[in-house]
C-alpha cells in the first residue's frame, strides 16, 4: 500500500507539473507571438508591462477577467459555456500519453515521465484530437450566430478532413515500430535513429495536418477576420475567449511534442551516454525532458513563423489540399514504407520514394498543365 | 473501490443518457447525450481490458461520424422543421407494441439460463491490441477483408453521388 502511495503521490506530481508547464508556455506563447509578428513586421511589440513587456500575458490575464462575460440573450445557455469548456479540457487531455522522459529514480522508487503508458498511446491522442472540433462545433452553434455558426461548421468538415491524411500518416510510423505505444516509438529512436531520416514525407503531411487540426494559419478558415468577423468566437468575451485562444496555444505546444515524439526522436538528444557518464542518470534525464519540451518549442515557433509568413488558403483550395493532394500522398507513403521495411534500406528507399514523387510532379506539370503565356 | 460497483455506476450512466437521447426535444441536445452514451460504452471496454476498442470507438463513432450528424443538423433551420406530433392511437399502438416486445425479452431471458464465462479460463490480454490483429488477421481474415470491401463499395458510391454531373448544374 505503501508503495502504491508513493507511486501514485509521484504521478500526481509530475501529472501538475506537467500541467504547469503546458499552462506556462501556452501563456508566454502569446507573449511571443506578439514579440515574433512584431519582428517580422518591423516594430517593437508589447513593452510596457515589465522589462521588454514580459509581463503582457498577466496583464492580458486581468484584462480578460476583467472583461464584462456576455451571454447573448437568444443563446443556448449551457452549451454557450460548454463550448470553451469542452476546448481546453480536449486540449489538456493529449498529454497524457506523451513521454517526457525516460524512467526517474528518486529516493530508491523509479518511475516513468509519462502520464499514463497504454499500449495503444498514439491512437489515444488521435482520439482526443478528433474530439477537440466538439468545443469549437458547440460553441460556434450556441452562440446563435450565423458567422459562428459558418466558422463552427467549417472547423468541423476541415478537421474531418486533415485527420485522414494524419491517420495514414501515423500508419507508416507504426509500420516502421511495430507498437503502438508511445513510449515504444521512442524508445525505437534512441541514439540518433530518429523517424523524420526514415520518413520525411510523413512529417511534411503530418505537419501540415498539424496546423489545420490546430486551426493555424494558412488554414486558420473557421475564425477568418475577413470573411466571418471573428469566426466560431464572435459571441464569446471576456475568459470565455480567453479559453478558447489559450486551448489554441496548448494544442499547438501539445502538437509540438508529439511530432517531437514521433519524428525528432522525443527525449533523445545527441551525447545522451556521454552526459550519463559525467553527471549521473538523474541528469540525463532531466535534460532529456528538457531537449524535448525544447524540440516542442521550436515547432511553436515554426507555428508563428508560418502564421507571419504564409497567406490564408481559400476553403476549395484547403479542401482540395486534404481530400486530394495529402491523402494520395500519404498512401504513397504507405506504400513507400512498406517497401523500405520490405527490403531493410528503409532511408535509401525513403530518399528514393520523396525523388520518386518530385519527378513524377515535374513529368505530370510538363505534360498535362496548360502553362499560361506571359 | 470494488470494480462492480464502478460497473452500476457507468451502466446507469449509459443507460441514463441513452434515454435522454430519446427524450430530449432538442436534436442537438439528443446528438450531445448520444456522444456521452458512446463515452460511457468506451468506459465498459475499459473495464473489459479492451484498450484498443475503447480508442477505435472513440475515434471513429465520437470523434468522426457524430460529428457528421451534429453538422447536418446544424445546418436545419429547427423551427421550420419540426416533426408533426403523432395522433393519440399511433401513440397508443407504438406502447402496445413495444411493451410487448419488452414482455417477450424479458420472458426469454427467464426462461433460458445464459452461460456465465468462466472466471478460470479467462484470459485478461484478449482485448489487447496484438491478440486482436491476429485473431483478425487469421481466423476471421475472409470478413475482415469482406468488411473492408463493403466499406470501399460505400465509398464508391458516395463519391460517385457527390460528383458534379457533365453539363447544366442543377442546384
Amino acid at each position: 500500500m505503501n508503495l502504491l502511495d508513493s507511486v501514485f503521490i509521484a504521478k500526481a506530481s509530475f501529472i501538475g507539473v506537467i500541467f504547469l508547464i503546458t499552462l506556462g508556455v501556452a501563456a508566454y506563447s502569446t507573449y511571443f507571438e506578439r514579440k515574433i509578428a512584431a519582428f517580422m513586421q518591423d516594430r517593437i511589440g508589447p513593452d510596457r508591462a515589465g522589462p521588454f513587456g514580459i509581463l503582457q500575458p498577466l496583464a492580458d490575464a486581468v484584462k480578460m477577467f476583467m472583461k464584462e462575460d456576455f451571454i447573448p440573450a437568444n443563446s443556448n445557455k449551457w452549451l454557450f459555456i460548454m463550448g470553451p469548456c469542452l476546448s481546453m479540457l480536449t486540449a489538456l487531455m493529449t498529454s497524457a500519453v506523451v513521454p517526457f522522459g525516460d524512467t526517474l529514480t528518486l529516493g530508491g522508487v523509479t518511475f516513468d515521465l509519462q502520464g499514463i503508458d497504454v499500449n495503444i498511446g498514439i491512437l489515444w491522442v488521435f482520439g482526443i484530437v478528433s474530439l477537440g472540433v466538439y468545443g469549437i462545433l458547440i460553441g460556434g452553434w450556441a452562440s446563435n450566430n450565423k458567422y459562428s455558426l459558418l466558422g463552427a461548421i467549417r472547423a468541423a468538415s476541415q478537421n474531418i478532413s486533415y485527420e485522414l491524411a494524419m491517420g495514414l500518416s501515423i500508419i507508416a510510423i507504426l509500420m516502421m515500430t511495430g507498437s503502438l505505444s508511445t513510449k515504444a516509438i521512442v524508445e525505437a529512436q534512441q541514439n540518433g535513429h530518429w523517424n523524420i531520416l526514415y520518413q520525411p514525407m510523413g512529417f511534411i503531411i503530418f505537419l501540415i495536418c498539424a496546423f489545420a487540426e490546430c486551426n493555424r494559419t494558412p488554414f486558420d478558415l473557421p475564425e477568418c477576420e475577413t470573411e466571418l468577423i471573428g469566426g466560431y468566437h464572435t459571441e464569446y468575451s471576456s475568459m470565455k475567449l480567453g479559453f478558447y485562444l489559450f486551448a489554441e496555444y496548448i494544442n499547438m505546444f501539445i502538437s509540438g511534442a508529439v511530432m517531437a515524439t514521433l519524428y525528432f526522436g522525443g527525449y533523445d538528444y545527441p551525447g545522451v551516454d556521454f552526459v550519463t557518464a559525467q553527471l549521473g542518470a538523474t541528469a540525463a534525464t532531466l535534460i532529456g525532458m528538457g531537449a524535448l519540451i525544447g524540440k516542442a518549442l521550436a515547432f511553436v515557433f515554426i507555428f508563428m513563423w508560418v502564421r507571419w509568413t504564409l497567406p490564408r488558403f481559400r476553403y476549395d483550395q484547403l479542401m482540395g489540399l486534404g481530400w486530394s493532394g495529402l491523402i494520395p500522398l500519404a498512401m504513397f507513403n504507405v506504400v513507400v514504407t512498406g517497401l523500405g521495411v520490405l527490403l531493410n534500406q528503409q532511408i535509401l528507399v525513403g530518399i528514393g520514394g520523396v525523388v520518386v514523387f518530385i519527378a513524377g510532379i515535374v513529368v505530370y506539370d510538363q505534360l498535362f498543365v496548360k502553362k499560361k503565356l506571359a | 473501490m470494488e470494480v462492480s460497483n464502478i460497473w452500476y455506476f457507468l451502466s446507469g450512466l449509459t443507460l441514463l443518457s441513452a434515454l435522454m437521447v430519446v427524450l430530449a426535444k432538442n436534436p442537438i441536445h439528443s446528438v450531445l447525450y448520444l456522444v456521452f452514451t458512446f463515452f460511457c460504452i468506451s468506459g465498459h471496454y475499459v473495464l473489459l481490458n479492451a484498450q484498443f476498442l475503447m480508442a477505435v470507438n472513440i475515434i471513429v463513432y465520437a470523434g468522426a461520424i457524430m460529428v457528421l450528424f451534429l453538422f447536418v443538423i446544424m445546418m436545419f433551420d429547427l423551427r421550420k422543421n419540426q416533426p408533426e406530433s403523432k395522433s393519440n392511437l399511433t401513440k397508443l399502438a407504438g406502447s402496445v407494441v413495444a411493451g410487448s416486445l419488452l414482455v417477450v425479452l424479458i420472458a426469454l431471458v427467464r426462461q433460458n439460463n445464459f452461460q456465465t464465462p468462466q472466471a478460470d479460463g479467462f484470459v485478461s490480454q484478449t482485448g489487447m491490441v496484438e491478440n486482436l490483429g491476429k485473431v483478425l488477421y487469421s481466423e476471421y481474415l475472409l470478413p475482415f477483408e469482406l468488411v473492408s470491401i463493403l466499406f470501399f463499395v460505400a465509398m464508391v458510391g458516395a463519391v460517385l453521388l457527390g460528383k458534379r454531373e457533365a453539363g447544366e448544374r442543377n442546384f
